[in-house]
């Protein structure tokens, strides 16, 4: 079971409206993403993105299709054990760090809050051990952030402290949408490393939602292209970048600035 | 080149309601050249965003200048009275389209009401159907459609919107144009042809000068003649784009293009770091050079307020470069 896919959806589709408003978000996606990979789903916006990482994440029933967590489909799972278990295993960090937080609770209590996803929470001397051991791995200064409310903090300290959140409850899969597109560029290396570092030293595997090329190809081992509700082109990061085959992924990349290759305008 | 626009000595202040006085904008000197595009480049809280409100001359409470000048054709802009000021030189001699404009349109205006508002504002005796012909006759020069002025904002895409709004912000023909983050809302192909108007408004010289501020470098490396880099308030290097992008001098400049992630070969073999740390809390920042705390490196000269030193043209605020000439100030 261990060589199978963490996670894989099959056929997905997503339709909203009915009738004559009818809006095909997702059309028959199908990906697969190994243990400890790190792959990114490029998209536009309106490209249907983040649709797919709602149906990934459980929020939203996908019109057809399948969600497979380590081969199990996500409603059998639902059935048995609950979506709550489910969560403890695939985590997510949301774009927008100012609005995720709870700006009455401290840090350490948005972080303790995490521990509602277990059936019988660990005792409490355990949960304040782990809540430290998250903060201190996304590299902020413990003590001086639990009782730090999400306003003293910048967006960079809140990012991290979302991802912290994510980590107490040690899941297998982080699914980040957009996780650095409201942070600076000098600390968004930052962020991006701390991730990258979690996968070398934990075996997280985690899947960006992104239109940020750059960011999504200094990051992923594989990257999915996804256009008007399907993925036209996918593989290794590399592959794509210095050898894109779909004329919507040739496109994509001939409009990114960068730094070396001239940039008609 | 002549300078089309000087800020001299600027000082700017945000003040709380507690009465704290926050320094946003601490002793900038800058010209904007006749024919180019300056790129202004910073974090967020750099105090960008405050330097060009001053320079587009919308300046609003709790944001106010202390000091310093705004020189347009030899005059202080800042010290004209408020309707001249707004008669006669925004939107005329410098007009600005400021961050997120896009989504402040009014949903219940059309295009054309939006334009003939604009025009009346500056010529109260021009007729509606003038001023309507008259962005007819723009958007047709410029390859936009003129059926736009029909529609709603809600009606058009985000691209659309704001190519539209920097139409209307250019329709009295100013010298100098200010934007704000004009693309980071859109989409790359949106941004791509958003960037494209306004390098052809130059070239059509409907404006003069462009100042575009942005925090992406790549967008830069494109679109400016000159890139000016600041730092908790202060321009830390100024300089030709190649220099700045290629050559940064500055620690933090280097630290900047550093952080740049962009998909090109090479990039994934590369370890990012960016700059570690946060920049200065602005209520008490620090003694001497700003970026010193976060400097790889800082030495012992570092706790005095760094001069500006000159290489090949450009100007850096950093004592690694004691050993140049002082820069000549614009």
């Amino acid at each position: 079971m261990s060589d199978g896919p963490i996670l894989a959806v099959e056929g997905l589709t997503r339709v909203f409206g009915s009738g004559r408003h009818a809006n095909l978000a997702v059309d028959r996606v199908d990906l697969a993403i190994r243990p400890g990979e790190v792959v990114a789903l490029i998209g536009e916006s309106g490209s249907g993105k983040t649709t797919v990482a709602r149906m990934l994440l459980g929020l939203l029933p996908p019109t057809e299709g399948t969600v497979r967590y380590r081969g199990v489909d996500l409603d059998t799972l639902r059935r048995r054990e609950g979506m709550r278990s489910y969560w403890r295993n695939v985590q997510a960090v949301f774009q927008d760090p100012f609005g995720s937080l709870n700006a009455f609770y401290s840090v350490r209590r948005c972080m303790l809050n995490a521990f509602k996803l277990f059936p019988r929470r660990p005792p409490r001397a355990e949960r304040i051990a782990r809540v430290r051991e998250a903060l201190d791995i996304v590299g902020l200064d413990v003590d001086d952030m639990l009782t730090k409310h999400p306003h003293q903090l910048s967006g960079g300290q809140r990012q991290r402290v979302m991802i912290a959140r994510a980590l107490v409850v040690q899941p297998g899969v982080l699914i980040a949408d957009e996780p650095t597109s409201m942070i600076d560029a000098s600390s968004r290396a930052a962020i991006l490393n701390i991730l990258l570092d979690l996968r070398t030293r934990l075996g997280l595997t985690v899947m960006f939602i992104t239109h940020d090329i750059g960011m999504a190809y200094y990051t992923s081992d594989r990257l999915f292209i996804m256009h008007l509700g399907r993925i036209v082109e996918e593989g290794p990061a590399d592959d794509i970048i210095r050898d894109p085959q779909h004329e919507y992924t040739k496109r994509l990349l001939a409009d990114v600035p960068t730094l070396s290759r001239e940039w008609i305008l | 080149m002549p300078n089309v626009v000087e800020v001299e000595g600027l000082e700017a202040y945000y003040r709380t309601p507690a009465g704290d006085d926050i320094k946003a904008v601490d002793g900038v000197s800058l010209a904007v050249r006749e024919g180019e595009v300056l790129g202004i480049a910073g974090e967020s809280g750099c105090g960008k965003t405050t330097l060009a409100q001053v320079l587009g001359l919308t300046v609003q409470k709790p944001l106010y200048v202390r000091s310093g000048k705004v020189l347009l054709e030899g005059r202080n802009a800042l010290a004209l009275d408020r309707e001249t000021m707004r008669r006669e030189v925004r939107g005329k001699t410098i007009s600005t389209v400021p961050q997120g404009a896009m989504n402040s349109l009014n949903p219940t205006l059309r295009v054309r009401n939006l334009v003939i508002d604009v025009m009346r504002d500056h010529n109260p005796r021009i007729r509606r159907r003038e001023a309507v012909e008259r962005a007819r006759e723009r958007l047709d020069l410029l390859g936009l459609p003129p059926r736009v002025l029909e529609a709603y904002p809600h009606q058009l895409s985000g691209g659309m919107k704001q190519r539209v709004i920097t139409v209307v912000s250019t329709l009295l023909d100013p010298v100098l144009l200010i934007v704000d983050e004009p693309t980071s809302a859109l989409d790359v192909t949106s941004q791509k042809v958003a960037i494209k108007l306004l390098v052809d408004l130059l070239a059509k010289r409907i404006i003069r000068s462009i100042v575009f501020i942005t925090h992406e470098l790549p967008l830069l490396r494109h679109v400016a003649d000159r890139i000016a880099i600041m730092y908790a308030g202060r321009l830390v290097e100024v300089g030709a784009m190649e220099d700045i992008v290629f050559r940064p001098q500055h620690p933090y400049a280097e630290g900047l293009v550093g952080s740049v992630l962009v998909p090109e070969p090479g990039m994934k073999e590369r370890t990012v770091t960016g700059i570690p740390g946060r920049p200065p809390d602005m209520r008490r920042p620090p003694a001497g050079c700003r970026f010193a705390p976060r400097c790889p490196k800082r030495f012992d000269l570092c706790d005095r307020d760094p001069r500006p030193f000159g290489i090949d043209g450009r100007e850096v605020w950093c004592w690694l470069h004691r050993d140049q000439p002082n820069a000549e100030r614009p």
